[in-house]
């Protein structure tokens, strides 16, 4: 864990207090209904819209001195955006960072969930692009917030099945609908299908913030979120034919590597704490064999 | 004079950290309906609202939440002065009007659904009562299950509404609309989120 020291000329984690506390209040209405899309005054941020600032603020406004906090980009803590994010609360707010999923009191991620099951009094705070997950199918939001509000939900179903007869599967890969406790059809951000499960029955509070769309929402631990399907196209999560190539990890998800320009590739933890961790404990894949 | 310091003393004394620390503790108790959690007393406000119902006000209130106070708060005139100078929100003519509403005695509070319930467009607006409890045990057990809760979770919270059971029952029919509950007592809070299913006791 690293520890940091906080820029005197902001407040505690940049956001003002009464920012905070509106987005305090946003947050403990969306854990009161689970999936609905609580609207907030998104502020701007010292970042450009589509980088996270709806992620950003519900950290901000959660944070504490007291927090360690891990940030992943695609399940990597080493990428542009992760790196800037935990480069901003380092300094705004001085708190203890950290890479190791299970040293982190909360998790900001951009779309991925991490391997390792988190625990609880956890905290993962999802990036959202676009929290509307009928908004595809339905541009204007006065429809949307109807279609929520009388659970109707059938055109997201129509969705799925025109994928079943384009290409004789449910094609959708990322940001695959759920629907909470039976009421809400919601976007779980643009993680792949493989981290669905995760969100089901999570020990770890699960907070969503989309700055540019103004939405915050929520799954409190222990909730019931199910993938949509049919009968007879089950809801399936991506397989992958080999394990990960540098810690032969199997059952997690992967990422290709592109090592040359002759077609050689290789598939990857995508998670790279996961990976990092496994390697220390003295497993190895493919081609870290055969350069051995 | 005395009645000013009554109004100015009494805020929190580290307006961010303890407002921080005070919403963490709210936000897991939400999260995890029925769970007893200590929370430090930031605030001392004018009696008869408790330490902790005052830190939890200050944590939450602002000028964009009006309040509503019950009549055994309403009583002491220099408590709404108080809470209107240190978080800036005003008082709310009626229930319905109050995104938060303090109740200093539950047991002859007006009905949950006279409070704003939000509407199936907008679940979200209702309002978020505070309810000073005697304690949060030691009273008739009630048994909830729901998000939040990994199987069933009993609280027995003393001098809850009178005929609290059939209100919570008709407050979770409503769903998404409700009313959800910040249960204060001494030294700890328990939330009710309208997610909270009474289940039947075992007798």
């Amino acid at each position: 864990m690293n520890q940091h020291h906080r820029a005197a000329n902001y407040n505690f984690a940049y956001l003002d207090e009464q920012t905070k506390r509106m987005i305090r209040r946003a947050i403990l209405k969306a854990i009161a209904i689970p999936g609905y899309q609580v609207p907030f005054a998104s502020r701007e941020m010292p970042m450009p819209y589509g980088w996270g600032t709806g992620g950003v603020q519900v950290t901000a406004s959660i944070l504490g001195p007291d927090d360690v906090l891990k940030v992943i980009d695609q399940g990597a803590d080493d990428t542009t955006n992760a790196v800037s994010i935990r480069k901003f609360f380092e300094r705004v707010a001085g708190v203890e960072t950290t890479t190791k999923t299970a040293e982190a009191s909360i998790i900001q991620t951009r779309h991925r969930i991490p391997e390792e099951a988190m625990t609880e009094g956890q905290v993962l705070v999802y990036q959202v692009p676009i929290p509307e997950p009928l908004r595809f199918l339905e541009p204007r939001e006065t429809e949307t917030r109807k279609m929520h509000a009388l659970e109707e939900y059938g055109l997201m179903h129509v969705k799925l099945y025109e994928d079943i007869a384009r290409n004789g599967h449910i094609a959708t890969t990322y940001a695959y609908p759920v629907k909470v406790e039976g009421r809400y059809v919601m976007d779980p951000s643009p993680i792949p299908k493989f981290d669905n499960p995760k969100m089901h029955m999570s020990e770890a509070l699960q907070l969503f913030g989309a700055g540019r769309e103004k939405r915050i929402y929520a799954l409190p631990p222990h909730t019931e979120v199910v993938s949509l399907d049919f009968e007879d196209h089950p809801f399936e999560i991506q397989k992958f034919d080999k394990p990960c190539a540098l810690c032969g990890a199997e059952q997690v998800f992967l990422d290709e590597v592109i090592l040359d320009d002759r077609g050689n590739r290789m598939f990857v933890c995508s998670d790279t704490d996961h990976c990092e961790s496994r390697r220390a404990d003295g497993h190895t894949g493919a081609v870290v064999q055969e350069t051995i | 004079m005395m009645d000013q310091a009554v109004t100015l003393d009494g805020g929190f004394a580290d307006p961010v950290f303890n407002a921080q620390s005070a919403f963490r503790i709210i936000m897991d108790a939400m999260a995890r309906p029925g769970h007893v959690l200590a929370i430090p007393a930031y605030a001392t406000p004018p009696v008869p609202l408790s330490a902790i119902a005052g830190t939890v006000a200050c944590t939450l209130l602002d000028v964009d939440t009006p309040f509503w106070l019950d009549q055994a708060l309403a009583a002491n005139p220099a408590l709404q002065a108080w809470l209107t100078f240190h978080t800036g929100a005003r008082a709310a003519a009626t229930p319905v009007e109050a995104h938060f509403a303090l109740v200093g005695d539950p047991t002859s509070m007006p009905s949950l659904e006279r409070f704003a319930l939000g509407s199936h467009n907008y679940p979200d607006q209702s309002t978020t009562l505070i309810l000073q409890v005697g304690s949060l045990d030691g009273g008739v057990p009630l048994t909830f299950a729901g998000p939040g809760i990994k199987g069933r979770k009993t609280i027995a919270p003393q001098g809850l509404p009178a005929g609290f059971t059939a209100q919570w029952h008709d407050n979770g029919k409503r769903f998404p609309c409700g009313v959800d509950l910040i249960l204060t007592s001494a030294d700890a809070i328990a939330c009710l989120p309208r997610t909270a299913r009474l289940v039947e006791t075992e007798s």
